[in-house]
């Protein structure tokens, strides 16, 4: 099976975001700092990783989210990995 | 334990742990849920005589410098004390730094070798001065097959056949130099001896005896001075476990302490408030038959601990919450950063007693702590063993700046004279912490906030405003400077500490939506824990002094007087 598009792999990101820490999805841009954005700290946004690393079923260690806090840098990350 | 007074190195008392306790396990490395490392004492010397031997033939020398850049895992530990055997000097520097203040620091240190591990290589190998790079000797761990390691050995097959030779050294002799800030600014390398950290380990097994069976959960990073001695020399001279966990998401975390059934960990703030968070919300969800029944057992375990620590006890009154835990937790170790007296209450309510500290690299790990004799939320501990702590120019409330004199306190700052000499004042350590001591049996110690220009984020890091102005460098403005709001406006409190960044607008300009969009951006380019908190608008010019530079004090005083905390603007 193809990978998915880094489009599609934003997009599924910014849902789950948005649905794990129940914030309007609409709020959610791709360039916008998640920390900020969902008010949330680095070990709650290592509770998304894991949350996303089941959904897409791949294992990113926790080097990988240092120095991120964009949604489409998060992106890109797993899409190497898909 | 080993009888620390016997020793003159580190290197000498590591070197008898490891033929002491030949059988016990020293050292467990988990990634998630797979285990990948199992150590005894006797496995860990056979691990590092032959790295100890390769150093010894690559030339490294009594003194030498050797740098560490690693997360948590057996590898720092080994290199660390293969670097201790062979005499070196380490430097433990903090693997979360970008890869350019990597290598400032390195050249600051003039460290000839460099344990690293592969994806901070990588980075550093792509950093704009990589060239700089001055350490002649670069191991690199896990690197992946047939990766282009820039002349860097592979850490794996950095090793020799044959006894290497134990170097010996003094107490007086550096062990350590340990960057506790300054990598924008001015670096500010703490040079600790061997004669430091043996009296600060001393004191602190005095209180609380490490054994074997003790499994101590490494969490905080190794370069961390809390790591560095309560997860690793600590436990090692006392023939304890070490537990490294590769991923800290907090679901591999919990697991770690009831597959390892951790007795000792160690935590910033932001963890245990975390902690804290997610017990609240399972109480939250008890139905209303056992929460009652909870919060009666809470209460019988509150009236049974009021003197003293019942582990045993709280642990069958509460059975579900220690379960969470393990099982044998016997304390959580918290420190590092301002904790809430609220969240540590909390913990010792459930019969899991915090044991909160104070300290600064300066004065190597600890200078006080809580000996639990009884459990005090409202304080940072009594001064430790050897550690002399004095309330300078204290006001009418006896609030002061802290001072602390011990054997354990740094001997200068790595090449900087004019700061040790501001630092260390006739012997006694200047904190820049502002304390007293309990007005009720003057034996406690408390904090009321910070004399000097900074803040200590909930996650223990300590952020200097002049290590990220230059983030700032080149906005549209006449002027900026960055402060701690808690120095421009001292609140007698620690907490809500933040920075915020002053600008001075040309004449004629006004803030708008393009020049608040330039600020957002240029923050954003900072890690997340170095980021201003707010700005504020001045409407005076700065003062200076001859050589044009910001009078920080002055200014700082000026915007005090001059404005309200409130007119700052969060962003």
């Amino acid at each position: 099976m193809a990978a998915p598009t880094i489009d599609h792999t934003l997009d599924e990101v910014l849902n789950l975001a948005a649905s794990h820490f129940k914030v309007p999805r609409e709020k959610l841009t791709p360039d916008a700092d998640f920390f900020k954005t969902l008010g949330i700290d680095s070990l709650q946004a290592l509770d998304l990783l894991t949350r996303l690393e089941q959904h897409f079923r791949i294992e990113l260690p926790d080097y990988e989210l240092q120095g991120v806090s964009d949604f489409r840098t998060l992106a890109n990350r797993i899409q190497s990995r898909l | 334990m080993l009888d620390l007074r016997q020793y003159a190195s580190l290197g000498a008392a590591l070197k008898d742990a490891l033929d002491r306790w030949p059988n016990e396990t020293c050292l467990i490395e988990a990634d998630r849920d797979r285990e990948k490392v199992r150590l005894t004492y006797s496995d860990f010397k056979e691990m590092s005589r032959p790295l100890c031997r390769a150093l010894q033939d690559a030339d490294f020398k009594a003194g030498d410098r050797a740098a560490i850049i690693m997360t948590n895992q057996s590898k720092w530990l080994i290199s660390a004390y293969s670097i201790f055997f062979c005499g070196g000097v380490l430097i433990p520097l903090d693997f979360k730094l970008s890869a350019t203040e990597h290598l400032q620091l390195l050249a600051h240190s003039k460290a000839r070798f460099l344990v690293v591990e592969y994806y901070l290589w990588r980075a550093i190998t792509q950093a704009p001065d990589f060239a700089n790079l001055a350490a002649q000797i670069v191991l690199v761990t896990e690197a992946p097959p047939g990766a282009d390691l820039r002349g860097a050995y592979r850490w794996e097959e950095f090793k020799r056949k044959g006894e290497p030779q134990f170097v010996a050294r003094q107490r007086e002799d550096t062990a350590c130099i340990v960057y506790s800030s300054g990598t924008g600014g001015r670096p500010k390398g703490c040079v600790l001896t061997h004669d430091s950290y043996l009296e600060q380990c001393a004191a602190l097994t005095a209180w609380y005896p490490f054994s074997p069976g003790v499994r101590y959960l490494s969490i905080l990073p190794t370069n961390h001075a809390i790591d560095f001695m309560v997860g690793f020399i600590g436990p090692f001279v006392c023939g304890a476990c070490v537990v490294h966990l590769r991923t800290l998401r907090p679901e591999f975390v919990r697991d770690a302490f009831v597959r390892y059934r951790i007795t000792y960990v160690s935590l910033v703030p932001m963890v245990l408030k975390n902690l804290e968070r997610g017990l609240r919300a399972k109480f939250d969800e008890l139905k209303p038959g056992k929460r009652w029944m909870l919060d009666r057992l809470i209460g019988l375990n509150k009236m049974l601990t009021r003197s003293r620590p019942r582990v045993a006890i709280s642990r069958r009154l509460l059975p579900d919450v220690h379960k969470a835990f393990g099982g044998e937790l016997r304390a959580l170790i918290v420190g590092g950063a301002f904790t809430d007296p609220s969240t540590l209450q909390f913990f010792y309510d459930l019969g899991i007693p915090v044991t909160c500290g104070y300290g600064l690299t300066e004065a190597c790990t600890a200078v006080t702590l809580n000996d639990l004799k009884p459990f005090r939320a409202d304080t940072v501990g009594k001064p430790l063993p050897g550690s002399e702590v004095r309330i300078l120019n204290p006001d009418g409330d006896g609030i002061g700046e802290v001072a602390v004199r011990s054997r354990a306190v740094m001997s200068h700052y790595l090449d900087d004279p004019e700061l040790t000499a501001q630092t260390i004042v006739e012997g006694w350590l200047l904190t820049g912490d502002l304390g007293r001591f309990d007005p009720k049996g003057r034996e406690h110690l408390q904090l009321f906030g910070r004399k000097k220009n900074m803040i200590v984020t909930a996650g223990g890091k300590n952020i200097y405003p002049e290590d990220i102005e230059s983030a700032f460098e080149g906005s549209p403005v006449k002027e900026y400077c960055v402060f701690a709001a808690n120095y421009l406006w001292p609140q007698k409190a620690l907490g809500n500490e933040m920075l915020v960044l002053v600008v001075r607008l040309e004449q004629n300009q006004q803030f708008d939506d393009k020049l608040g969009d330039e600020i957002m951006t240029r923050n954003r380019r900072l890690p997340d824990f170095k980021r201003v908190g707010g700005y504020l608008v001045w409407d005076k010019d700065f003062p200076r002094t001859a050589s044009l530079k910001i009078k920080r004090g002055e200014l700082a005083a000026e915007i005090g007087t001059g404005a309200a905390r409130a007119s700052v603007v969060e962003i």
